[in-house]
């Protein structure tokens, strides 16, 4: 019990003292995670429209495939980006792993699967005939891209909180394909692990209390613009 | 009416959905200022051909002609999409307001704010819903969200306006009152319409032409009174309630008087068959009068017979005799008319109708 | 189907996202410097005051991989690491005769004590010889915790073990943790078992420990540390000119000095014994 409290002495004495080395990872997990959830959305919603919104062959399989992802462990992701990335594999040419590059990558592996598995039963709740309604009101195709988005907001916003959700949290692959390289490719997770290791309870709790505000804080504003603007 | 003088039409038109024909129509045009209804039993392709039209679907074969000009580019679609709109039978408005979702159409067009602001105005009056402005569009009647889609494919003021059966889903009264707006606005604006619905008498209120379809293809197109007085065939006679359709054969043709027999009683009509012909005689029950007495004496019909009620069924305002008279007839009658006349089951009245109020149809037509 | 015309934005969306956030997609390969190492050896602090000396001294960026003693030199074998710096002599040997390694030298050593819990079950305080000290825990089925990973700390846990001749795999008191030395101390601590530990890792741990340092001082239980370069002639692809520069760093009288020191303000004592250029 004293742990948790020295832990959240710990915490509050980093944070207020601006500690440079835990803003610094602070700093890195945010913009590692947000470049993942970024380029995961950009790729998820883009492509669950797509599949949405088109009937092909192969498209029940497709979707299994996509829900599936959406359970993927992040450690194996981490194993095989790893594996991608050595230098005599495939993609070594890169020179990316152990970087945060690297970590952004296997991240967005991790979240793409997730936003746009939620993304597809989002667009695929839309009233059927919608699509046809707002063409024959002489919207571009842009723009019946934009207005089907606004209409299913809620859901799509959720997805996007379960993929920032999914990777900031994550550690494995993190761990794995960044190494966990003080003040390069360490971010709140894998430090967490890493002082834990050595037996420093109470930086490892400080971290994990950082963590949580980082990710509440994330998730509050995120709350706020999916919940704004319904009129009464 | 050529396809130069129409504003829209379709030439040769095949539409298929996973190998099965869903509309096959060599012509259609629509007149600029047409009101135009399209009627026909489920699965006849109404729908279908009112996407086609708005160039919402693509056919497999077959053209759309737009003023003459052939839509057949991706972006004459679109240009052509922003000149008319569609209403459908859900209303489909967007999650926010009454007055942005009326404005939607504007603002896609990228007009400014205060002409958006007068014109949404405007014809949120048209529409009665002024006072529902700022009201969210998920706390609407189904009247007030009909009306709100209505308003937002008026505010665009397309040169064509389609509707798939806007107003099935709703109750009579709230349907009358829209049906009144809709048609005052539709006179005032002088607007090309093309509706597509189930209810007939709607089509016959509002309707310059009545497109009768059945299995994608338009059987009959003509003014409301033709198409219901002169169905061209059997299918059309029964779906535009020609409650009456009896097999007979032609006696005697004398100079367009013709003598026909129907189930050994003789008949009395106008028309051009020849004797041997066989004939399909359509009488509207509207046109069968029943009396009490024999009215040989006070009317000029010259076909009265002798007929037992069999049946009675209510129809709205009106009451439903299914009579036998050696051939099965039915005529409608006022409540008034019923209790005056004391007519009841089983009673023995006399069924009359004159012989201009039956239409024939050559058999195998 | 039509927004495949957008695929060149996807691709611009990605790129922008990894610029943007002032992330670049590739390291100067000649300026980085991957270093497999061990955790213990992470751990005890020390790299992370020779490495940012060596950094602002040549311009090099290094990137520590800690991990077990086996899995750094298997990182080597396949040319994934430039320099090694690990400490189980028996295994580097065989990785240098098998040709995967150059350069092979002493830099530090530091030693392992046998540490348990204050109340000492199978009486073993004191006992100058660490071969006795085991079988004494084996007689008397004490738990012992080990690594059981493949690291340094490990290869010489089980020499010590076959030393006293005892088969200990599969026995119930012999449990293996699979984790790092900081781990496996605390589960030792949690289980008031024994354990075989590199005294930098305890001292560090000292204070929340709880473990009392039972045997040490046998020679059996030096941990000596080298550096190997990674043989460029079977991976063209490693950075051999910055290996060179790291070993050739550790082993100077800079790095030397560091390691001499390290450990004795925060300890007391020395945590390393820096031995470059001695005779093995």
């Amino acid at each position: 019990m004293d742990l948790i409290l020295e832990g959240l002495l710990k915490a509050f004495h980093l944070i207020v003292s601006l500690d440079a080395e835990v803003l610094g990872i602070t700093w890195l997990s945010l913009k590692v995670s947000g470049s993942a959830t970024l380029i995961s959305v950009v790729i998820g919603i883009s492509c669950g429209m797509l599949v949405a919104l088109n009937r092909f062959p192969g498209k029940k399989l497709l979707v299994s495939v996509v829900n599936t992802g959406m359970g993927l462990p992040p450690v194996v992701v981490g194993l095989f980006v790893t594996v991608f990335l050595w230098r005599n594999g495939p993609f070594g040419f890169l020179d990316i792993l152990y970087t945060p590059s690297a970590m952004i990558l296997a991240q967005a592996i991790i979240a793409t699967p997730i936003v746009m598995g939620i993304s597809i039963a989002a667009l695929q709740n839309l009233p059927a005939k919608l699509r046809f309604q707002i063409l024959s009101l002489g919207a571009t195709r842009l723009q019946m891209v934009g207005i089907l988005i606004r209409e299913a907001r809620l859901p799509l916003m959720a997805a996007v909180m379960a993929g920032f959700g999914g990777v900031i949290s994550e550690v494995g692959a993190s761990i794995m394909v960044g190494g966990n390289i003080m003040g390069y490719s360490r971010v709140l997770t894998t430090a967490t692990v890493m002082e834990t290791g050595r037996g420093n309870f109470d930086v490892a709790f400080a971290l994990s209390i950082i963590l949580l505000l980082l990710v509440f804080l994330v998730n509050y504003i995120f709350t706020l613009i999916q919940q704004r603007e319904r009129p009464r | 009416m050529s396809t130069t003088d129409s504003i829209v039409s379709i030439e040769n038109l095949k539409v298929e959905l996973g190998g099965v024909s869903i509309l096959d129509i060599p012509s259609f045009c629509i007149a600029e200022k047409e009101f135009v209804s399209l009627i026909g039993p489920n699965g006849s392709g109404k729908s279908t051909l009112l996407l086609v039209l708005n160039s919402l679907l693509k056919p497999v074969a077959g053209r759309v002609v737009y003023r003459g000009e052939e839509i057949s580019s991706r972006e004459a679609a679109f240009r052509y999409r922003r000149m008319v709109s569609m209403v459908f039978q859900e209303p489909l408005l967007f999650d926010t307001t009454v007055y942005k979702n009326v404005a939607s159409g504007l603002k896609i067009r990228g007009i400014k704010r205060d002409e958006i602001r007068e014109r949404v105005m405007r014809y949120l009056k048209c529409f009665n819903i002024e006072h529902l402005a700022n009201r969210s569009a998920r706390k609407l009647s189904g009247g007030e969200s009909q009306r709100t889609s209505l308003a937002r494919a008026f505010a665009i003021e397309p040169e064509i306006i389609f509707l798939d059966e806007p107003f099935s889903a709703l109750d009579p009264p709230t349907r009358h009152a829209l049906t009144d707006d809709l048609e005052k606005i539709v006179r005032e604006t002088g607007i090309t319409t093309v509706m597509v619905t189930h209810d007939q008498s709607e089509a016959l209120r509002m309707s310059d032409r009545i497109a009768v379809m059945n299995n994608g293809q338009i059987v009959q197109s003509g003014t409301p009174s033709v198409v219901m007085n002169n169905p061209v065939n059997e299918f059309v006679a029964n779906f535009v309630g020609m409650e009456t359709v009896l097999v007979g054969s032609v006696l005697k043709n004398n100079d367009g008087s013709l003598l026909i027999s129907i189930s050994g009683r003789e008949v009395d009509a106008i028309g051009e068959m020849q004797p041997n012909d066989e004939v399909y005689c359509c009488i509207r029950p509207e046109n069968v009068t029943i009396e009490i007495r024999d009215p040989d004496d006070f009317t000029s019909a010259r076909n009265i017979f002798a007929a037992r009620i069999l049946d009675i069924d209510s129809m709205g305002p009106f009451l439903k005799l299914s009579l036998d008279c050696g051939f099965p007839l039915v005529s409608y009658v006022t409540r008034e008319a019923f209790a005056t006349l004391g007519l009841a089951e089983g009673k023995e009245v006399y069924a009359s109708f004159k012989a201009t109020s039956i239409h024939l149809i050559r058999k195998g037509v | 189907m039509k927004f495949f015309r957008n695929l060149p934005v996807f691709c611009a969306a990605v790129l922008l996202a990894l610029a943007a956030f002032g992330v670049s997609p590739a390291s100067a390969a000649t300026k980085s410097i991957i270093l497999a190492t061990t955790t213990s050896t992470q751990d005890s602090g020390l790299l992370d005051v020779l490495i940012p000396t060596f950094e602002k001294d040549t311009g090099y960026m290094v990137k520590t991989i800690s991990v077990g003693s086996g899995q750094a030199m298997k990182m080597g074998e396949k040319g994934e690491a430039d320099v090694l710096l690990v400490h189980s002599p028996d295994a580097e040997k065989k990785f240098v005769a098998e040709g995967f390694g150059i350069n092979r030298r002493l830099v530090m050593h530091n030693d392992f004590i046998i540490v348990g819990p204050a109340a000492d079950p199978a009486k073993i305080k004191a006992e100058k010889s660490s071969k006795e000290a085991l079988k004494k825990i084996a007689a008397a089925n004490a738990l012992f915790l080990s690594r059981g990973d493949n690291s340094g700390t490990n290869a010489l846990e089980k020499k010590l073990w076959k030393a006293t001749g005892l088969t200990v795999e599969g026995q119930k008191w012999y449990q293996q943790t699979g984790l790092g030395m900081g781990e496996t101390l605390n589960i030792a601590a949690e289980k008031k078992g024994y354990t075989i530990t590199d005294r930098g890792t305890y001292l560090a741990l000292k204070k929340t420990l709880g473990l009392d340092i039972l045997v040490e001082g046998d020679a059996s239980l030096l941990n000596i540390y080298h550096v190997i370069e990674v043989n460029p002639a079977k991976w063209p692809k490693v950075n051999s000119a910055g290996a060179k520069a790291f070993a050739d760093f550790v082993v100077s009288r800079k790095a030397q000095a560091i390691i001499k020191t390290f450990g004795i303000k925060k300890f007391g004592s020395p945590l390393f014994f820096p031995d470059a250029g001695k005779k093995e």
